[in-house]
């Protein structure tokens, strides 16, 4: 096999023409697909020049729709964090009725369009809705305003934290938690001792991802907050409002805001998967040099034994 | 710290993992449980430490129920199978762990030097700075060892300690965990599925199947009077003949052996391949050898016998012996069953 007669090629699937048609077309795809878009984004955005563009960005309502992304991420990122940990802790720690359920349903925001989800939120909490008369007998307002938006925003990016923490807490098992405990470490003190540096990693991927994520939707957040310019309209929604304004060069420097933060996502998560696979590597490595690493302790341990 | 069980019972779902074992281990004995896997013995080892809570039963330490009192406070190091460093740690910081977070304050130059003696003790000065990851299987064994002993816990529990390291470093590590015990003097506790490490090491093992207890004593009891078919087979080797006992001997084609005790009636002979010789001619059972596998110490004759069964048995270096020949096996000494 190794040696084919007649030059055939050495490896499946490694003929030269093959791997050349392939390489082209996927280059081909990815730039049409993914790099145009980008670019045109970044040009259209300084086409006026860059006072132009900080005229744009300085605009009252584009100031006031990024001031509400950041705030909904801040509200929406930190609670779905501290949920998706305690639903991965949940989930690999303990057994529990229901357990299978709350697996799957983690993942439903993944699988059911954001515009559903927006639809849902209208009937729950909208005036027709289940909450609704109570709500605003109450004088409590979700929908078109701040609370709807990150209610909207959480929910489509509930799965993010847990769903990366998941895999890796199971494959961790309880061992280290119960050495901690063993130990005399009380369960705070195990879970931000031993638990916590244990998935930093992967941790910190999922809020980056959650981040990116809340900051960028629109589907969900559109149907709840109502699209009230300079109230309700999130970054992403001002986009779309100033397109519909012919205001094209408007449109593309928020655009590119909310693509400067994509890019700044996708190095982060680059990096923070080094440091994780350099984590997960470590003690690989080592692991098949037992006999050569026991020599040394071998030499060792006399000098050891005779310096008392 | 004397340690008892008396009738400690526990099930997971709806297997019985363990079946009312009593058990009493004396302060500073050093006792191994032995048995295959299944057997309950890693159970036991976990309720006795905390992790798991028993069904039924209770567990005493010294005078006090300790059925219920969590691991936390229970005072036992425990070392687990796969040792459980802490990865992010160094092996200095896996050691003062139990340390830093204990009730007792110490002072910072009281736990490092704690820390110094015990990698002393366990013989890894100078590799406090290192991280589990870049310590061989054998030294991370040790490192947990340090860690669980410096809480200065009242007993000593380890699941499968060698279980994961290649057979040199175990039959080492056997000795310095038997030496530390003896320095120390704290009651232990070992959990293993290795006949030669429990015999070895303790000074007295207890035989688990199928969640019961079914023989305890030093290691020359069980070996020289093992109560079943099952401690014989699973302490080692052995040859395992069906016999026929009348008058107090069991009977087979072509030998008979003493059977002091045994009803009459069909019964098994359990042979080691030590308990077994070998002679060119001679009165005995006729045999035919078919394999010869040495060994540095002995060769291992396979004979077939004539009805059939294979035995194994070790003659000594010098036998001239090769596969096809003829000759007759004689019983030295074995161990005869009643067979129900």
């Amino acid at each position: 096999m190794a040696h084919a007669p007649h030059g055939r090629p050495p490896r499946v699937g490694d003929d030269a023409a093959v791997r050349r048609a392939l390489i082209a077309f996927v280059l081909a795809v990815g730039a049409i697909l993914v790099l145009a878009p980008l670019v045109v984004i970044f040009a259209q955005a300084f086409r006026l020049g860059i006072p132009a563009f900080v005229a744009n960005i300085a605009h009252p309502d584009t100031r006031h729709a990024i001031l509400l992304t950041v705030l909904t991420a801040l509200v929406a990122v930190p609670v779905n964090t501290v949920f998706g940990v305690a639903a991965a802790w949940a989930i690999t720690r303990f057994d529990f009725p229901g357990k299978r359920a709350l697996t799957v349903a983690i993942e439903i925001p993944f699988s059911i369009s954001p515009i559903v989800a927006g639809v849902a939120y209208l009937f729950v909490y909208g005036l027709q809705g289940l909450f609704g008369p109570a709500l605003q007998a109450a004088e409590i307002k979700i929908l078109f305003a701040l609370p709807g938006i990150v209610l909207a925003s959480m929910f489509v990016t509930a799965p993010f934290v847990a769903r990366e923490l998941i895999p890796l807490m199971q494959a961790q098992g309880r061992d280290l938690e119960e050495a901690a405990t063993s130990l005399g470490a009380s369960g705070w003190r195990t879970f931000f001792s031993v638990t916590l540096p244990n998935i930093r990693w992967a941790l910190l991927y999922g809020v980056v991802l959650c981040n990116a994520r809340v900051m960028g939707e629109f589907g969900a957040v559109s149907v709840v907050s109502g699209n009230i310019r300079g109230q309700t309209n999130t970054l992403p929604l001002h986009v779309e409002l100033l397109y519909h304004d012919y205001n094209t060069a408007g449109a593309f420097a928020a655009a590119s805001i909310l693509t400067l933060l994509a890019l700044v996502t996708i190095v982060a998560k680059v990096l923070l998967e080094r440091q994780g696979a350099g984590r997960v590597r470590r003690p690989a490595l080592a692991a098949p040099l037992p006999a050569a690493a026991l020599s040394t302790a071998a030499a060792l341990s006399p000098a050891e034994g005779a310096k008392p | 710290m004397k340690i008892t069980l008396d009738n400690v019972v526990k099930t997971f779902d709806t297997f019985r993992a363990v079946h009312g074992v009593s058990l009493a281990i004396g302060s500073g004995e050093l006792v191994a449980l032995l048995g295959p896997s299944g057997s309950g013995k890693t159970t036991i080892l976990r309720m006795v430490a905390g992790l798991e809570y028993a069904d039924g039963g209770t567990i005493r330490f010294g005078d006090r129920d300790a059925t219920r009192i969590p691991v936390r406070e229970r005072g036992v190091g425990f070392v687990f199978q796969h040792y459980a460093l802490f990865p992010h740690m160094t092996v200095a910081g896996n050691i003062a762990f139990g340390m830093k977070v204990s009730k007792l304050r110490r002072s910072r130059a009281a736990i490092d030097a704690r820390v110094a003696e015990l990698l002393s003790l366990v013989k890894l000065g100078g590799l406090g700075g290192r991280f589990p990851g870049q310590i061989s299987g054998g030294q991370r064994q040790r490192v947990a060892l340090a860690r669980a002993l410096a809480v200065d816990p009242k007993v000593l529990l380890l699941d499968e300690p060698f279980g994961a390291l290649d057979a040199n470093v175990r039959r080492e590590l056997r000795r310095s965990l038997r030496d530390i015990h003896d320095a120390l003097g704290i009651t232990t506790l070992f959990v293993t599925h290795d006949q030669e490490e429990a015999l070895d090491l303790a000074d007295r093992v207890v035989i688990l199947d199928h969640g019961r207890i079914v023989q305890e004593g030093t290691p020359q009891q069980v070996c020289r009077a093992p109560s079943s078919a099952f401690v014989t087979r699973f302490l080692g080797d052995a040859n395992r003949l069906v016999a026929e006992v009348r008058g107090g001997r069991a009977l087979i084609a072509g030998g008979s052996i003493e059977a002091a005790g045994v009803p009459d009636g069909r019964a098994e002979i359990y042979a080691r391949p030590a308990d077994l010789e070998w002679a060119r001619e001679g009165a005995g059972i006729a045999a035919r050898v078919i394999r010869v596998m040495d060994r540095p110490e002995s060769r291992r004759l396979v004979a077939r016998l004539p009805g059939g069964e294979h035995v194994e048995l070790d003659v000594t270096p010098e036998t001239a012996v090769d596969v096809g020949d003829s000759g007759v096996v004689t019983l030295r000494r074995a161990n005869v069953f009643a067979l129900a």
